[in-house]
């Protein structure tokens, strides 16, 4: 049985559909991108998972139906969401943003996770006392990724890590997913950059104005015509 | 001189109490973006039970007993009642637009003012003197054992505020919260736990505000929470809305203005105008505050960059 399955998935603002009846997988382990143009319905589809929009359709994770969970019952279950925009809490600092992220624990390897963290994101420890809202943009999404990870997720949702950074930041950024996902956690990733985004999964969903176009290998989507056209500019 | 030092200590027992009253407008302001005008009657509301409990045990506990029971009754009936509010009132608009919350809360404002003229009459409720009223000479100037106290229990209150806020898990989930509910959820923080803590502690502060307003003055009344309300509402805004630090110092600073305004007005204006119009004073350090420093003196944000 999948990691997380959504069956159905329908997201209306008001009367406007965003999300018009899709379906997909995840399997534990797998690295997965949703893909598509702006306002496919990609960051809606990863709100509604995490249970911040109200929704139509069935999602289960873990086996579980999310139907009766509110939000703040998802990080202990192991969904974590990295949202656009990245989210830090400004007034917060660093190493207060991290122990948000471990909130829901009580179990006592939050320290040696913080210690780990900073490892894995040296610039963060440089910066631990600072607070969140003077860090630069890059810097911010590796210290929401850094928080999402303090709660020890299974499933990482990221929401456009890559949006409006540098290029050297962002190869860093994916360094770090591929990191994150080497130690076991899945991942499903939304991305306007096609190109990195199938560079990183194994498989890929296509999203054209709130439906699924295209299912397929990463490779076989970088090797699609209409992919290619679409969204990788060839 | 002695005026000075009098006044400094008077509007620093009164700013204390503003400062407690402002913390609760500030926090609940910090967290759901609303202006809890019942807040003020809140205050009333502790004033009123804690003279209620008291007045029949004076006499036959020591006062100081009878003085810290008042205290924990009140303290006790306004926390239930911040939640109570909190639940009734305002959490069914929490998606509305912010005038519909704003219009309940003067409702709600009525509604106490109403209940508490129906319960305890529309009388003015003299308070017992329930501390040894010994006076201190500080520089001149005259304190009593309960301006002591006040400042005193304030201060502590406020430290205490202080840590819980900034050290505790509590007070970190209260600081996400305020800044983004949504990405607090997330974190797995339970919103509506969080909010129900931020009123159950401000009406905490508010009970204790109410207990020393009325002992300060040694009147208590249904009415008495409006402008008190009002002026710890300015003073919130003076420090900067949304920033304890600032409520405190907003609290304290308007305190003081008003009681040196009050202490001098007779004399500046050759008897023209008296000490009744000491609350012009706070109301024009207000608005020449605001004019230069629309988000109050300490309401500076940290920017976020993208």
């Amino acid at each position: 049985m999948a990691l997380l399955e959504v069956n159905n998935l329908e997201v209306h603002y008001g009367g406007i559909a965003a999300v018009k009846g899709i379906s997909f997988s995840v399997e534990a382990g797998e690295i997965v991108c949703l893909i598509g143009a702006n306002g496919a319905g990609k960051t809606s589809t990863l709100k509604a998972l995490a249970r911040l929009l109200p929704i139509k359709g069935d999602i289960r994770y873990g086996g579980e139906s999310l139907d009766k969970l509110p939000s703040h019952a998802l990080v202990s279950r192991g969904l974590a969401l990295v949202p656009e925009g990245r989210g830090v809490f400004a007034r917060l600092s660093v190493a207060e943003n991290l122990d948000m992220g471990a909130y829901h624990r009580s179990d006592n390897g939050i320290a040696a996770d913080l210690q780990r963290m900073y490892e894995l994101l040296p610039r963060l420890k440089e910066r631990e006392g600072q607070l969140a809202g003077t860090l630069s943009g890059g810097e911010q999404q590796m210290l929401a990724i850094g928080r999402a990870l303090m709660g020890r997720p299974k499933l990482l949702l990221l929401d456009e890590p890559s949006m409006g950074l540098a290029p050297l930041m962002v190869q860093k950024i994916f360094d770090v997913i591929r990191d994150v996902a080497a130690q076991g956690v899945t991942i499903l990733l939304v991305e306007q950059n096609a190109r990195l985004a199938l560079d990183v999964c194994s498989r890929g969903y296509v999203m054209e104005s709130g439906r699924i176009t295209i299912a397929d290998s990463a490779t076989a989507l970088a090797a699609d015509p209409r992919v290619r056209a679409a969204y990788l500019g060839e | 001189m002695e005026t000075f030092i009098q006044q400094l200590f008077n509007g620093l027992t009164v700013g204390s109490i503003y400062a407690l009253v402002a913390l609760g407008y500030t926090m609940v302001y910090g967290i759901l973006g609303l202006i809890n005008f019942a807040h003020g009657d809140v205050v009333m509301i502790g004033a009123m039970v804690a003279l209620s409990v008291t007045r029949p045990l004076v006499g036959v506990l020591p006062g100081p007993l009878v003085l810290l029971i008042g205290l924990v009754v009140a303290a006790v009936t306004c926390m239930l009642l911040g939640f109570t509010i909190e639940r009734v009132a305002y959490r069914p608009l929490r998606k509305a637009p912010r005038l519909a919350p704003l219009i309940t809360a003067i409702g709600i404002s009525i509604v106490l003012q109403q209940l508490a003229m129906i319960i305890w009459g529309r009388g003015y409720h003299p308070v017992p003197t329930l501390l040894p009223g010994g006076m201190h000479d500080l520089l001149g100037a005259q304190i009593n054992d309960l301006q002591l106290l006040i400042i005193a229990t304030a201060a502590v209150t406020m430290v205490a505020l202080m840590l819980l806020v900034n050290r505790t898990r509590l007070g970190r989930a209260m600081r996400a919260t305020a800044e983004n509910p949504e990405i607090a959820a997330l974190m797995g923080v339970n919103i509506n736990r969080v909010i129900s803590a931020t009123f159950v502690i401000g009406s905490a502060l508010a009970a204790l505000a109410g207990v020393m307003v009325s002992s300060h003055y040694g009147i208590a009344h249904y009415s008495m929470g409006f402008m008190l309300g009002l002026k710890a509402f300015t003073a919130a805004v003076l420090g900067g809305i949304g920033n304890l630090g600032g409520a405190m110092l907003g609290g304290i600073l308007l305190g003081v203005i008003e009681a040196l305004g009050a202490g001098y007005i007779g004399d500046l204006t050759g008897g023209v105008f008296g000490s009744n119009y000491q609350d012009v004073f706070a109301f024009i350090v207000l608005i020449v505050v605001l004019v230069f420093r629309p988000s109050g003196l300490m309401g500076e944000r940290v920017s976020e960059r993208a």
